[in-house]
């Protein structure tokens, strides 16, 4: 990578590396895209090139088997929700965490990262036990006629579990830099408490929910570990697209394997994209972020 | 002796590879250790063994030292069996295998050729030093009154049985109960796919392992049943106590085979040759054998379970007898689109 190699263009001159005062662009990008090769590219190109075996249309075909298909939308849709009660306790808990200080603040704080520490198998075995029929929150709930565990509901739980810390750590940092005057200021002005959090609080803080959405959704997609012990893992009810792979694997086709991780792969980029263009949007609109 | 080629390319490698050399190098330099004769076997096993082998690998290395003076070490990996066999395939040096499923080995057999296809023919009673059957595991005093394998399609008993896709154990279950229902009705294959379709209806949790199920079972407490190898019931016992559980012996079940078998392509490579043979050997020998009774595994050498390691008396089948060839057995029951997938289809379709 060469400073001089590419020369800038003539006139309006749209140019590819926009110059820059901070020196070394060229061993910093040659090493991002070494990287980034390495350890992205490479594994990535590896399984979609097994994949390709098939050829796009069998990818389709794949996908639309009816045992696959109900796998992906148990993975997807289930993920999705997760996600999305995910953030919104997330944002919750990063406000009180930020804005409140109360003892064992600290602790608390530490607290919400075990659910990255944890490995996810101990994670899983933990809330079987929990949700059960005869657990501690599973006995109650199976009186109200409630089953979680093995069934779509203990997905749910799994992938809540997991979710919580991505919009926690995402959205803190931001509250923390959010002006208390500016509350103030809408106060003064004569907005109500709800007009003051829909219209000056929250706005700003939606690219980072954002993004701690995309986190959780991309993480819960393909979580394994903890949701296979809670699951019950029953075809077309509660079996889940990486219970598909590994089985697949377990059969010694690898490409059966791959295809089925290539059909997520893709679904979880266009999701992925879309929540992007989404945050790309709120940032425009509100300035922030 | 190995080189260490890899060093060699990447003191080569212009500027750019400085970089990748810096990420790289620590690995690949661990992964550069010279090729001595080795006085270590690695036995990659599958997962109820993991006490079995424990025993063994001790009173292995101490029957060979008495016999050669070496000291040797025997190491042994545990997982589901087809992952274990896959770790093989991938390259892990195991220089024997003991797997859960016949099928398994034939899988190393057929994807890297380093254990040759008449590995049944190399040792003993067909490569099994042990076999075992499935039983009945219920809640104490047998509420539901299970007594054989009909009892567990009847509408309200809860079984639980892993995942015949993921779990060996769990195919043996599978077949256990297509045998019986063979039996039952004369041999008719349409009968014995409706008495499994049946009984995987009361299956409430497909576990991804044997291990997983018996937890479902046992700490859970969720189910009525749970088909289990006898070694496998007689821990669950054990462990959670007999106080709370019973074995049913059904009259006629299925024996159990989990093979063994060296793995020539790796033992020629590390030179590990003799011992990994001695290993294998020592397993029919007598002390091995009384092990393994211990661990309530069937002997294949019937004085070693005499006394108090007595099993109970159970007609059982042979499953390639009865179905053909593991292969056949493979592709028209678990493969894609096999009759465990079927029965799942027509459940769904009968919903």
């Amino acid at each position: 990578m060469n400073n001089t190699a590419i020369a800038p263009t003539p006139a309006e001159g749209w140019r590819w590396k926009q110059p820059s005062v901070i020196p070394g662009f060229g061993i910093a990008f040659g090493y991002t895209i070494v990287y980034l090769s390495l350890v992205v590219l490479l594994p990535l190109g590896a399984l979609v090139l097994r994949a390709s075996e098939v050829g796009l249309s069998g990818l389709v075909a794949v996908a639309f088997e009816p045992r696959v298909f109900a796998a992906l939308r148990v993975s997807f849709g289930v993920s999705a929700v997760a996600a999305v009660v995910a953030s919104i306790f997330g944002l919750l808990v990063a406000w009180v965490l930020t804005r409140y200080d109360f003892p064992g603040r600290k602790f608390v704080d530490a607290m919400v990262d075990l659910p990255f520490a944890l490995p996810t198998a101990v994670a899983g075995i933990a809330l079987a036990a929990l949700y059960a029929p005869n657990g501690w929150v599973g006995a109650p709930l199976a009186a109200l006629g409630i089953k979680v565990a093995y069934t779509p509901l203990g997905i749910f739980v799994a992938l809540v579990f997991i979710g919580l810390p991505f919009t926690v750590r995402t959205v803190q940092p931001l509250i923390a830099d959010l002006d208390r005057e500016l509350e103030e200021a809408a106060a003064t002005l004569g907005a109500s408490r709800a007009q003051a959090l829909r219209q000056v609080l929250l706005p700003p803080l939606a690219p980072a929910v954002l993004t701690g959405l995309a986190l959780a959704f991309a993480r819960a997609v393909g979580e394994y570990g903890s949701v296979i012990f809670i699951a019950g893992n029953l075809p077309f009810v509660s079996e889940i697209a990486p219970l598909l792979i590994v089985i697949k694997l377990s059969e010694f086709d690898y490409t059966g394997a791959t295809v089925i991780a290539t059909i997520m792969l893709a679904l979880a980029f266009v999701m992925l994209f879309a929540i992007n263009l989404l945050q790309a949007w709120s940032r425009r609109r509100f300035g922030h972020g | 002796m190995k080189t260490c080629i890899q060093a060699r390319l990447l003191g080569r490698l212009p500027a750019a590879g400085l970089v990748l050399g810096m990420l790289a190098a620590p690995v690949l330099i661990a992964g550069c250790e010279p090729a001595v004769a080795q006085t270590a076997i690695l036995n990659v096993s599958y997962d109820p063994t993991r006490e079995l082998y424990r025993d063994i690998n001790k009173a292995f290395a101490e029957s060979y030292k008495k016999q050669t003076g070496e000291e040797i070490t025997v190491r042994t990996s545990h997982g589901g069996s087809a992952a274990q066999a896959r770790t093989v395939i991938d390259g892990v040096d195991a220089d024997v295998v003991t797997l859960g499923i016949a099928s398994d080995i034939d899988a190393i057999t057929k994807a890297t050729k380093k254990i040759p296809a008449n590995w049944r023919e190399k040792l003993p009673n067909r490569g099994l030093p042990y076999t075992s059957t499935v039983v009945f595991v219920v809640r104490k005093g047998n509420p539901k009154d299970i007594k054989d394998w009909n009892d567990l399609v009847k509408p309200g008993v809860q079984v639980i049985t892993p995942n015949p896709k993921t779990s060996a154990g769990a195919r043996w279950n599978f077949l256990g109960a297509w045998g019986y229902a063979l039996d039952k009705f004369g041999n008719d294959p349409a009968k014995a796919k409706e008495f499994v379709t049946a009984l995987y209806k009361n299956v409430p949790v497909l576990d991804t392992g044997a291990r997983g199920s018996t937890i479902t079972f046992a700490q859970r407490q969720l189910g009525d049943v749970l088909p289990a190898w006898e070694n496998e019931a007689d821990l669950i016992l054990k462990e959670f106590g007999n106080d709370k559980f019973d074995i049913i012996v059904p009259p006629l079940s299925i024996q159990a085979e989990p093979p063994v078998a060296l793995v020539d392509g790796n033992v020629d490579k590390k030179g590990t040759r003799k011992i990994a043979e001695a290993y294998l050997k020592f397993l029919y020998e007598p002390e091995a054998q009384a092990i393994i009774a211990k661990h309530r595994y069937r002997p294949v050498l019937a004085e070693a379970a005499k006394g108090d390691l007595a099993f109970p008396s159970v007609k059982t089948f042979e499953v390639e007898k009865l179905l053909g060839s593991w292969d056949v057995i493979q592709k028209e029951y678990f493969e894609s689109g096999g009759v465990f997938d079927q029965i799942y289809a027509v459940a769904r379709s009968a919903k």
